[in-house]
């Protein structure tokens, strides 16, 4: 099937089958009800795991068909948002690199939204620079581990049934190569889950306590001590699922998109003319970019670290468009009765410069692996981590 | 939609590519730019006779490749990139313009686009849209008037005029009462000429509507071409930079390994993905979806033009002082940079016409 044909299949699904976004009060639990069912029936048809391989449980597809059905899902308004961590990230770092147990275990199961998945990396002392982490693991006699410490700023913990979790498993190396990834279990005695409001007044991330945490053996994904190259992995796959809109859906309805914004400011007037075309110039640019990566990809050429150009580029149009948004709209969209819509967009703008590793560090990105400029002189690669300055000191 | 070069494009693209690194590799460049016609004749003959450039999308009837302008679009990327002076460009934009007004204009375009297409005729057009000019008819089918500047006015040996009315005139070099005078360009590696006609006799190639149509679709067309050469000069730039980065030690390090620098050229590289996903948009519009055509082309002047000179500027900065000197290139990336973000008018207008389009 050419891709335009599964494109249109993909539309005509949707159009019958996309339950909307979470009704604006009803219960959370109620949304992640509404959203696991939803799931259900999108992997019944054939659209979720679309890259994924067909003997776990995905459909054995290129990007170029996830992307091409990502832009279908960005028309309409879909509940997948929880979900998104784990088929963006999770999964694939376990179709990469995970045992054939783990895949049979998780994958199915993650694809059909059985299980909610969450990225346990960031600390407080730990983000961008996440190898400095602390929270450590530590072998138990059973082929196990025991896990404590903190992580911070993690998406949809709230509702996670399990998460990927860095943990320093040796003090004595580099840092870079004393750690491992583990698959935690999230209802497990000894996890902490804390809601954390963010600046939208809401709470999209969380913080996790892990006190003597218990993780029974085959839940290392990669090797002991080879956590970092899991992560990078992670990170790989995170960059192009945001970008790609991986899990993202409503563009639709997004208040401050150049499709919302023409129909509520005064389009007579020729300066509001200028910055709403600056705003569709900037959109097309990026939506073209993105699909010659989806189109060069069906033709082999893995995008790899071209995806942190295309998160930057995200990143910068959503600010740039919320920030637009609401000086077109003026007083009113910061001083509302109901709605509020722009209002919500500018407050949201900035986790997508910040998730996902920050404009700097994917500039940092794009120098060092897109045009192999020279690497920054180095103080953390040759230190023991335990005698490395981390976090925030005064 | 195709965003991707196909196996005979990049074919395309690597035989123009290693003919111009030795044909016209930019020693040559500097030195062709400061002869009398601004270029060597022996290299547009080659061009023409090895490559076929000039005749790239004229139908194979008229004598051309009959080639796509997604083809033509690989083509003037690496004529860009390589900054080759001389008449190519404004000769294409005569035969892109003598295409599409193949089925309104009679004998004329039957006529005159052989010999273009072939490469033995260097042609032009004046003026381009958003350029000034006024030329008019005279009752015996004389022209009268003046187009301030024109490319490759002075050496080319057809200029297509487009009069006040709409109308199309083939004028050729040597007429009675053409009168031909160089400018001093900003870009070096590319001439223009102001021409005056005064009772100068002109062939009809079409009129009336069917005129107007065949080059509002034309300049489109052109526009599209235009951004195709910015994208090159926009790659080559942000390649010199890069390769410079890696060399250039400032307190113990390459500059590259700087962030001020890193980022900047990140930002640069960003510009260079979209500006490459739109070139090739627009020409495959061009192409395959005429309807989208007129919003691509805006669209494609809008962001390249733009983009394609904030990185030309950006690369010569980051030189250093080296950068300002007559003997580095970069001064001539960034003069063509800026002369072709006006080539087809002030930018605004493009955005404008972009905004009259979508909003
Ligand atoms: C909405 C949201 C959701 C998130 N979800 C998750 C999640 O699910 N799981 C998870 O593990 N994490 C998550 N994060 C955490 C996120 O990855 C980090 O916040 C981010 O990587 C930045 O780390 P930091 O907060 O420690 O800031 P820092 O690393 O302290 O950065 C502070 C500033 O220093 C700059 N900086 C740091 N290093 C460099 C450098 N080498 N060069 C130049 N500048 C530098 C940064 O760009 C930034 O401007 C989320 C964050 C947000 C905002």
């Amino acid at each position: 099937m050419d891709l335009e044909e599964y494109q249109r299949r993909a539309r005509t699904w949707l159009a019958a089958n996309a339950p909307g976004a979470r009704a604006e009060g009803a219960s959370a639990e109620d949304g992640v009800v509404v959203a696991k069912d939803f799931m259900a029936r999108l992997h019944d048809a054939g659209y979720s795991g679309i890259t994924w391989p067909a003997e776990w449980g995905g459909q054995g597809l290129t990007q170029a068909e996830e992307r091409a059905f990502a832009a279908e899902a960005a028309e309409v308004t879909l509940p997948t948002y929880i979900f998104s961590i784990g088929l963006g990230m999770c999964g694939p770092t376990l179709v990469d690199l995970g045992t054939p147990e783990q895949k049979a275990r998780h994958i199915r199961r993650l694809l059909r939204g059985e299980d909610v998945w969450c990225q346990l990396f960031s600390e407080p002392g730990a983000g961008s620079d996440v190898a400095s982490l602390q929270t450590r693991a530590v072998p138990t006699e059973d082929g196990g581990w025991v896990v404590n410490g903190q992580k911070v700023w993690t998406s949809v913990a709230q509702h996670a049934d399990f998460g990927l979790l860095l943990t320093r498993t040796d003090v004595d190396v580099p840092k870079h190569k004393g750690l491992t990834m583990l698959i935690v279990d999230m209802r497990v005695p000894g996890v902490t889950v804390r809601p954390l409001r963010d600046m939208t007044g809401r709470a999209h991330f969380n913080e996790i306590f892990f006190d003597d945490v218990h993780i029974g053996p085959g839940n290392v994904v990669g090797e002991v001590n080879g956590g970092w190259a899991s992560a990078v992995t992670t990170l790989l796959h995170e960059r192009l699922s945001i970008s790609s809109g991986v899990g993202m859906s409503g563009q639709r309805d997004n208040p401050a998109s150049f499709e919302s914004l023409r129909k509520i400011v005064d389009t007579t007037d020729p300066l509001v003319r200028d910055e709403l075309v600056e705003l569709h110039v900037r959109t097309r640019a990026l939506a073209l970019f993105n699909a010659k990566l989806s189109q060069e990809t069906k033709a082999g050429i893995f995008p790899g670290a071209r995806g942190s150009a295309a998160k930057l580029l995200l990143a910068e149009l959503i600010n740039f468009g919320a920030d637009l948004a609401v000086s077109l709209a003026g007083p009113e969209a910061v001083a509302y009765e109901d709605g509020g819509g722009l209002a919500g967009a500018i407050a949201l703008a900035p986790a997508m410069s910040l998730g996902g590793g920050t404009n700097e560090i994917m500039r940092n990105i794009v120098g060092d692996r897109v045009l192999n400029l020279p690497p920054e002189p180095r103080v953390d690669k040759k230190v023991p981590f335990k005698d490395l300055k981390v976090g925030t000191q005064s | 939609m195709r965003l991707v070069l196909s196996s005979e494009q990049h074919e395309l693209r690597a035989a123009v590519r290693s003919f111009l690194a030795t044909v016209s590799p930019p020693a040559k460049v500097r030195q062709d730019m400061e002869g009398p016609d601004g270029h060597d004749h022996a290299v547009y003959r080659r061009l023409n006779g090895e490559l076929g450039l000039a005749g790239l999308v004229v139908p194979e009837e008229h004598g051309g490749a009959g080639g796509g302008h997604a083809d033509l679009a690989v083509a003037l990327e690496e004529t860009g990139a390589a900054l080759l002076p001389g008449p190519l460009l404004a000769t294409v934009f005569a035969t892109i313009v003598l295409s599409e007004l193949a089925g309104a204009g009679g004998m004329a375009v039957k006529e005159l686009l052989p010999g273009i297409a072939a490469g033995t005729t260097a042609a032009t057009v004046g003026p381009l849209p958003g350029n000034r000019g006024r030329v008019t008819v005279t009752a015996d089918g004389t022209l009268e008037g003046e187009i301030p500047a024109v490319l490759n006015g002075a050496d080319a040996g057809l200029i297509l005029v487009v009069t006040g009315g709409g109308d199309v005139y083939a004028v050729e070099a040597g007429a009675e009462g053409l009168g031909r005078i160089p400018l001093t360009t900003l870009d070096l590696t590319r001439r223009q000429a102001r021409l005056t006609f005064a009772a100068t006799p002109a062939r009809l190639v079409a009129e009336g509507e069917a005129a107007a149509s065949g080059l509002a679709r034309a300049f489109d067309l052109v526009a599209v071409a235009l951004a195709a050469e910015q994208l090159g000069v926009l790659r080559a730039s942000l390649d010199a930079i890069v390769a410079y980065s890696g060399l250039r030690m400032a307190f113990g390090r390459p500059i590259g390994s700087y962030q001020a620098v890193k980022h900047k050229l990140a930002d640069m590289h960003c510009k260079l993905e979209q500006a490459d996903a739109i070139v090739r948009y627009a020409a495959w519009a061009a192409d395959e979806s005429p309807g989208e055509l007129p919003e691509a082309a805006a669209l494609a002047q809008a962001y390249v033009g733009r983009a394609c000179f904030e990185v030309a500027r950006d690369h010569l900065l980051l030189h250093g002082g080296i950068g300002f000197t007559w003997e580095h290139d970069a001064h001539l990336y960034y003069k063509r940079a800026k002369s072709d973000e006006v080539l087809l008018g002030p930018p605004r207008t493009h955005r404008t016409r972009l905004a009259d389009l979508v909003i």
